[in-house]
Parts: structure tokens; sequence; C-alpha cells
């Protein structure tokens, strides 16, 4: 049997239930043992903007998007006249058939660019400014169309369940071509009625009325369509697999590590976070009473993280999730830590800046300012994850950076990872430890200095409340007991006893977290986060047709670990830095820590995360030696 | 054990200006832990950025000297974090009604179990003199270039209306008073206002402790100055939220809003507004999460022998498919 690999796309206005039939498909495939991959698109808008959801179906193991559709769902004009040319040549549009003579003026939501840009295209084509040009366009390319009229089967469906609200109910429509598509690509209506009960959980009696047209239209596509042409199957379940959204990741991440304070202000696309950790706020604890942790949603980003440094003060593991205008707030306060060597975890959820950027869109763009942010020299640990389940590992790891070093650690996320719905294996808590470093229980001396010195210049850690334990903290320089001097001896000594740390983090932390090595060779890809899915992807396709390419991911951004990366490369020839920012900022690093340059960049910063394809074909030119030193990468809507 | 002011103080040579507010602010501080006999490794100051921020480092108790601005932030996060502390913020009015004034108000909306003191001189000392939020409209202080241009702020009224359940203004130089007024404000449960009228001698030349006490105002007939500063208390001004109605509160806050009002010849120091009836932050989060108090986030167990004993199973179930 030859594998599977399809991607299906639905679109819709922003809250018009997209989402929510997108996790029923990705559940239904999921259900059937498929692996998925999916990811969300949309405005900073709250009701009616353009918004859709991708998911990529697979026998195999998937870690990114594809370019090209090859199932599109659109119940509106503006999800046919934005997609419509992106579906493969023998691929399949389910759209709602009352659409076809909409022109493309008359959709308000569409922006003047993007018309032109279409209008020119289908003029190109000899083509009317209709949707019936964008399908026919379509079908002549070899697309199979199915046209459904999604008021009719409303409107029976009222009819025969003899309920009059169901004519009405528009958001069905979601759960109509969901099924309509299960039906089409020949999965089995068990697990689509699953899914659709998993979802509605909360809500039975909208369940139950989802699963009755979830079914109606799932028979109607089996006996109404033919069927299309390629074909789903179940395949033996993996045990313990999960569908997981990336925010999901670094939340549970938390709670399993003991993070028990949290605060944030609301920000795009960190607060989902936040949300998670708070309606999970209470849980069980082994041998002990319940748990909890405490979520405070601040009046702006200053007052989350010196929340979080005071509550830090008192020995709670605690952190803050934000996004870049967020992060910018914290900058001061983050050398605050620093110099008072408080151990916090700043989960930043990168999106597309600079200022308010695309607010809702994908970037790397932080890098740079998470290593530099806030006025002075002090120590920071930057550390950055690939994907969803790091996201999940890693934050326990921050957490252990954070105590052990006594600094504050910047855990890089973006919004890829965040809005990604994908299949991975159950999280292991305990393939996680907890190490707290220097935190003191207990003082029975008297004497305690907080900044006392030691051989490797961190200092035994005391907490508010502790007897035998007080201790001052300032944001001006202190000496040992964290009183204010301006002495310069004293000044040399703090300054250097601080930045120490950097050098005994990359001693103690195992390679194996500073970076991960999947093989190097003549032509090496350095990379950095989430671009981890689609450069491995694009680097199995390129196995595929004997191209040889090696890949090391690095995962300590800051302090740059220099010798491992150095020995890594030793035998490579050409260095290839991706990443999804406009100026390389990763690059930039390797520029100032190696002993050599980066030869080529392959870059993306539309606010669209790369996919497999685009880093497939750059990758190869530059190995066929027909590549610019630099590539930008464009696709996506 | 009893407590003697004495084992509150840290050696920490004191910088302050000779004749400065803040020495009897201290000292009433000093004096107040020692009254209520709190163990020193239960109280944490926490100070903002500016003359008052050096407070902490003054008082032998946990101190933490935070950013200009942020004390509120710093210091409800380990009240909250740890509730068993006696946390009490101190700042100046430029610390806490200018560049933070936006966390004064979400504090107020908090009501988090803790007392915050304001140094309140109209002045920025440490800066050499410019105008604070409370400096009056046209006045002139010594190092101003130019009259105020700005309207004052008034910290009673703006505490009020963010929801403060307890609000009152002592005077630096009676810290008598002021000690009890730090007293009721700690044993208050919720968040406790205190606007310390605190002359600057170095940059203040109006709002002075002459002023303060009437000199320029001589009763002709007593031939003796007559004080602005009077007590509430002598005025049998009832501050107190005694029943749990909307009308008796909108009575209370009136009242208190129009005392604040008064400045030039009669300033009034005590309570203004106390209300025991609206539930605390930490009393609003124990009924979310019943253990809070008993096992707040600073106490809880997160590991044994290295790994982690958080049971996360309930949720990675829900996620399974």
């Amino acid at each position: 049997m030859s594998s599977i690999d399809l991607t299906w796309v639905i679109g819709g206005p922003q809250g018009g239930g997209v989402e929510t039939a997108a996790n029923i498909f990705a559940g239904a495939c999921a259900g059937c043992g498929l692996k998925v991959f999916g990811k969300r698109e949309y405005y900073s808008n709250i009701k009616g903007e353009h918004s859709y959801f991708g998911v990529r179906v697979s026998d195999k193991t998937i870690r990114s998007n594809v370019r090209g559709i090859t199932m599109l769902v659109g119940f509106d004009a503006e999800t046919l006249f934005r997609h419509a040319d992106d579906v493969f040549d023998d691929g399949a549009i389910v759209y709602e058939s009352d659409l076809s003579e909409m022109q493309i003026d008359e959709v308000h939501t569409l922006d003047a660019q993007f018309k032109e840009r279409l209008k020119k295209y289908l003029l190109s084509k000899n083509k009317p400014f209709t949707i019936q040009g964008s399908l026919d366009e379509a079908k002549e390319r070899g697309v199979t169309l199915y046209p459904v009229s999604f008021k009719e089967i409303l409107s029976n469906l009222s009819d025969e369940t003899k309920n009059p609200k169901i004519r009405g109910m528009f958001r069905m429509q979601n759960v109509l071509a969901v099924s309509i598509s299960i039906g089409l690509l020949g999965l089995p209506p068990e697990t689509l009625l699953k899914s659709v009960g998993s979802i509605f959980s909360r809500k039975a009696e909208i369940a139950e009325m989802n699963k009755i047209a979830a079914n109606y239209a799932y028979n109607l596509a089996t006996v109404k369509y033919s069927k299309f042409r390629y074909q789903l199957s179940s395949i033996p379940k993996e045990e313990h697999t999960m569908l997981v959204q990336g925010f999901q990741s670094t939340s549970l991440g938390k709670i399993a590590c003991g993070c028990r304070f949290q605060s944030y202000y609301p920000i795009t696309p960190a607060s989902d976070e936040s949300v998670f950790l708070e309606s999970n706020e209470i849980f069980e604890v082994e041998n002990n009473r319940p748990g909890s942790t405490l979520v405070v949603q601040t009046e702006d980003e200053i007052s989350a993280i010196g929340m979080i440094i005071g509550a830090s003060l008192t020995g709670a593991r605690s952190s803050t999730s934000t996004s870049g205008p967020g992060f910018s707030l914290m900058a001061e306060a983050l050398g605050w830590a620093g110099i008072n060597e408080v151990p916090i975890v700043v989960t930043l959820y990168q999106r597309s800046g600079p200022s308010t950027g695309l607010p809702t869109r994908h970037g790397q763009d932080d890098l740079q300012f998470a290593i530099h942010a806030g006025h002075g020299d002090f120590p920071r640990i930057v550390y950055a994850s690939g994907d969803t389940e790091e996201g999940f590992y890693d934050t326990a790891k921050c957490f252990n950076f954070a105590d052990i070093y006594q600094i504050p650690v910047i855990h890089m996320m973006d919004k890829f990872i965040a809005s990604t719905v994908s299949t991975v294996k159950r999280f292991d808590p305990t393939k996680i430890t907890i190490e707290r470093g220097k935190l003191l229980e207990k003082i029975d001396a008297l004497g305690y200095q907080r900044f006392t010195p030691s051989p490797d210049g961190i200092s035994p850690r005391s907490r508010l409340g502790l007897e035998n334990g007080i201790f001052w903290n300032t944001g001006d320089e202190s000496d040992e007991s964290g009183h204010i001097s301006e002495d310069p001896e004293n000044r040399i000594y703090k300054m250097d006893k601080r930045a120490h740390k950097m050098d005994l983090a990359l001693e103690r932390i195992p390679k194996e977290d500073l970076a991960i090595n999947y093989g190097v060779s003549d032509f090496c890809i350095l990379s950095w986060g989430s671009t981890k899915g689609p450069i491995l992807d694009a680097i199995d396709m390129l196995n595929k047709e004997g191209y040889k390419i090696g890949f090391i991911q690095i995962k300590m951004l800051h302090p740059f670990p220099t010798q491992y990366v150095q020995s890594l490369l030793s035998g490579v020839k050409k260095i290839i830095d991706i990443e999804a920012n406009q100026s390389g900022q990763m690059g930039s690093l390797l520029n100032e820590y190696l002993d050599r340059k980066v030869d080529y960049y392959i870059l993306k910063y539309t606010g669209r995360p790369m996919t497999c394809n685009e880093l497939f074909d750059s990758v190869k030119k530059i190995i066929d030696n027909k590549a610019e030193k630099k590539q930008v990468l464009t696709y996506g809507v | 054990m009893v407590s003697n002011v004495s084992d509150y103080k840290t050696d920490v040579h004191n910088d302050w200006c000779p004749g400065c507010g803040d020495f009897g602010i201290v000292s009433a501080i000093q004096m107040a832990l020692a009254e209520m006999e709190i163990p020193r490794h239960k109280a944490a100051i926490f100070s903002g950025v500016g003359c008052s921020g050096k407070t902490s480092h003054y008082l032998n108790v946990y101190g933490v000297h935070t950013l200009h601005g942020r004390v509120l932030p710093f210091s409800q996060g380990a009240k909250l974090a740890n509730p068993e502390m006696t946390v009490v913020a101190v700042g100046g009015d430029g610390d806490g009604l200018g560049i933070g004034a936006g966390h004064f108000v979400a504090a107020g909306r908090r009501n988090v179990d803790m007392t915050y003191l304001i140094f309140n001189n109209g002045v920025y000392g440490l800066t050499k003199g410019q105008a604070s939020p409370t400096l009056k409209l046209g006045l002139k202080t010594k190092s101003l270039p130019e009259p105020n241009v700005n309207q004052s702020v008034n910290p009673i009224a703006l505490a009020i209306a963010s929801g403060f359940t307890f609000v009152a203004r002592g005077y630096a130089y009676d810290v008598r008073q002021l000690k009890d007024l730090i007293i009721a404000a700690v044993k208050h449960r919720g968040l406790s206002f205190l606007d310390v009228l605190q002359p600057c001698p170095t940059y203040n030349d109006i709002n002075t402790r002459d002023w303060f006490s009437g000199m320029d105002n001589i009763d002709e007939m007593t031939n003796r100055p007559r004080p602005r500063i009077y007590k509430l208390e002598d005025v049998e001004y009832d501050p107190v939220v005694h029943i749990d109605s909307p009308e008796e509160e909108n009575e209370k806050l009136t009242q208190a809003l129009i005392k604040s009002n008064e400045w030039d010849s009669k300033i009034p120091t005590g309570i203004f507004y106390k209300n025991d009836i609206a539930a605390s932050y930490d009393e609003r989060m124990s009924e979310r999460i019943p253990n809070y108090l008993e096992n707040p986030p600073a106490y809880q167990e997160i590991s044994s022998g290295g790994k982690s004993i958080t049971d996360i199973s309930k949720m990675l179930d829900k996620l399974e498919i």
C-alpha cells in the first residue's frame, strides 16, 4: 500500500467555527491511527475576517505543513477566492453551490493587494472575476469539484428530525463539511462521531444534534458523490498518542515540574497557556495534599514579571508567559532578577514584530532581543524548543536551569508551535527531573548572607519566611548581605560572580541539551526553534532524492555553546542558516561566536510558517550550486 | 518573645538628609513591628526607588528594594505566594502615583492582604527636586525652573476609587499616631493604604514642617500658630463600613472623598475609610482553591528524590485519542 499524505483545508470567517471543524477532522483522523499536523492561520480580529485551518494527514511521521491543498472546503466566498488556486491539480474542492456568482469585489474582507493579484491571475487564465471563474480555473487543471448546498442539507435535516431549530443553525455547516469530507475520503463514520462527541462533550444536547448532522452528511457524501481519488484508511493506532495543541506542552510542563505561580497579561499567542493553567489550577499530588497553581492576571507585563520575581523570592517556582510586545515591557525587571540572582522563567511565544507587527502570525523575531533585553551586563539563559514535545520536557529543564544557576531563563516558543495541533507521544512526567539547586529549606546558624562567596560562585539561596535567612535585595549593586554598595572592588566581585554562571552552565549542562545533532555532512543546516519540523521533513525528502544534508538544532542560544557547535562543524563545508526572521538573527550569533561565517541563508518573514517543500527546494538549490546567498520564502496566505 | 524596637534596626548607615521626614516613618514601622511582635523572618519590607527606596535597608526584616514604580507588583507576588508573611510596601509619591499609578489602581481592585505606605513630599528628591504628582498646581518649589503646570493627584481619593479597603493618612512628624495607623493597617485584612505626609527639607520649601504646623498662620487672639494638621478621630468621624449594604458603603465612600479634598488650612489625618466586609484576594482565591492558605505556592511540595510528584495523568488522559 502506498503511503498516505494529504492536506485538508477548511476556511471561513473568524468566529464561525472553523477551528472546531478542524479539531473534529483532526480527531477523526487521529482516531483512525493516522498522524495529523494542523495549523491555524487567523487575522487579528474577533469576528468576520478570514481564518483557515490546514490539517495534514499521513500514515507516517509528519512534522510540518506542505505547499498545496489536497482537499479544500469552503462555505464562504473568501475561502474559495483565497485558496482555490492552491489546490493540487488532482485535488478537490468541496464548496457551497450558492456562491458561484459571487464577485471578487463583493467580498469586503478581501484586501486590495490580494484582489489585485487574484484578478491578474484570473485574467491571465481568461476567467471572470467570480467564484465560478476561480472554480473553472481549478476544474480545468483537473481539480474535482463537489458542490454542496449546505442550506438545503440543513433544511432537509430539519424536516427529517422534525427539529425546526436546525434550519437556522448555520454554524452546523462546519460539522456537515467535515463529515462530507470524511465520507469522501473513505474513513469510517465511528471515529468521526466519536470526535464530534468529544469536541462538544460539555454540551450534551448540542453534541447529540451535531452527531445526527454528522451522520446525515457522512451518508449523503457516500451516496450522492463519487469517491475522491485519494482515500484514507485506518491503520493500527499507536498506544498513548495524544492530540495536542502546542501551547498545552508548556502548560503541562509547568504543572508537572512544580511551577506554582504564574502571572500574565493577555497577549496573542501566549495567553492560551495561562488560561490552560487556570482551567487546571487544582491537581493531585502523590502522597500529599492537592496542589494548585496560582494564576494571576495582571494590569500589564511589567506587573506580571514583578509578581513572579516576588513569588520566586518566597521559594515558589514562578513564571510568566508572553509575546514580543509584552516581553519588551519586562526588560527592566529582567535585569533586576539578574542582579539579584532570582530564578524566574519567562516563556516567550514569539510572533512577527516589530511593534504590534503581525499580531497573530508566526515569527522567530525575538532571539537577539531575548539575549540582550535589559540594560547592563547580567547572565541569563535563552533556550529554544523545536516542537510541541520538546516544549513539555524543555519547560522542566528551564526551571532547573533557573534554580541551579539562580538566573532568569527565557524559554523561546512561537506562534507556529502554539497553534499547531498534532499527534504526539503521550508526555512522560517520569522523564523529567526537578533540581532546585542551592535553595535552602532550613538555616540553623546565624550570620547568613545571601551573596556569600562559594567555590562555584553560586550562593545558597534563602527564601522569604525562612528563620535565620533574612536577606536584602536591591536593584543597586550590593554587598554580600544585599545592602547597597558602590565599592569598586565589591563591584568587580559581584559582576564576575554573576557572569561566571554562564561559563558554569556551559560546563555542566549536557551536550545533548545544548544542541541536537541530526548528523553532519558537507552541507549542514544550522537552525533553532520551530523550523525543526519543516527541516526534518525536507531532509527526508532530500534523502529520498539522494541528497545528503546535515542538521544541527541549537537549543541553548545563550550562553552560546561555541565549543560544542564548533566541534560538530569541523567537517562541514557549507553552513546554511534557516530562520523565520528577516535578518538571520541566529546567523549573527554564528558569525559572532564561530571562527567562520554563514554561507547561505534561508529566511521567511511573511508571518506564515515554512513548509517542508519550500525548504526542500531551497536547500536543493544550494547543494546544486544554483542558489543565491540569501533565499527568502514566500508561500502561504 | 518580647520584641524590642532595636531588633528591627540594621546598622546600615542612613544617608537621608538631616531633618528628613523619612526618619519618622522608619521609626514608626520599627515600633509597629515590635509592638505587634512579628518575628523578623515573618516580615518583608518592599520598597520602590528614590529616597524612600532605601527604607528596606534600614529594617532588620526581609528587605526587597525593587524597581522604580514596581513595588506593588513585587510585593503582591510575594504575599500571594507566601500569605504567612506580613508584607509592607513603601515608596515615594512619584514612584506610586506617577510611574507606578497603573499598579496602584490595579492593586486596589485586587485587595491583597498587605499594606502600602506612600512617602508623600511633593517632589522627586533623589533627582534634585522635580515636581511629583502630588505637588499642587502653580507651586514653585525650590528647584523648579517654572511653577508646577500640572494638577495634583489626590492619593486618598484615588485609593478609595480604586478599591483599597483601608485608607488613612499619617504625618511623618507624628510618629506615635503613625505607628498606630501602621498597626491598624497591617491588622486590616485586605489592602491598606497609608498616605504619609513627609516634608522634604531639601527640595520642598513650601510644604515644610513649619507650614504643616501653621507657622505662617498665626491666630491673632492667642498669638499662636493654627496647625493645619488635625485628626479625624477628634472630629467624631466614623470611617468604618458597619453593615453590608450599598447605601452604607456609598455613604462612607462619599464622606471619605469629601474629607480627602480638605487641604490648605485644614488637613485631616487618621483613617478615612475602612471596609472589613469586602473580601480580600486570599478569601476570594480560597473559594476557588480551598487549601490555598494552608498549602500556598511557597510551601507546596513538588518533588521527591528529584522526581515530580504532581499527577498530571488526568490532563494527559483527556488529550489521548
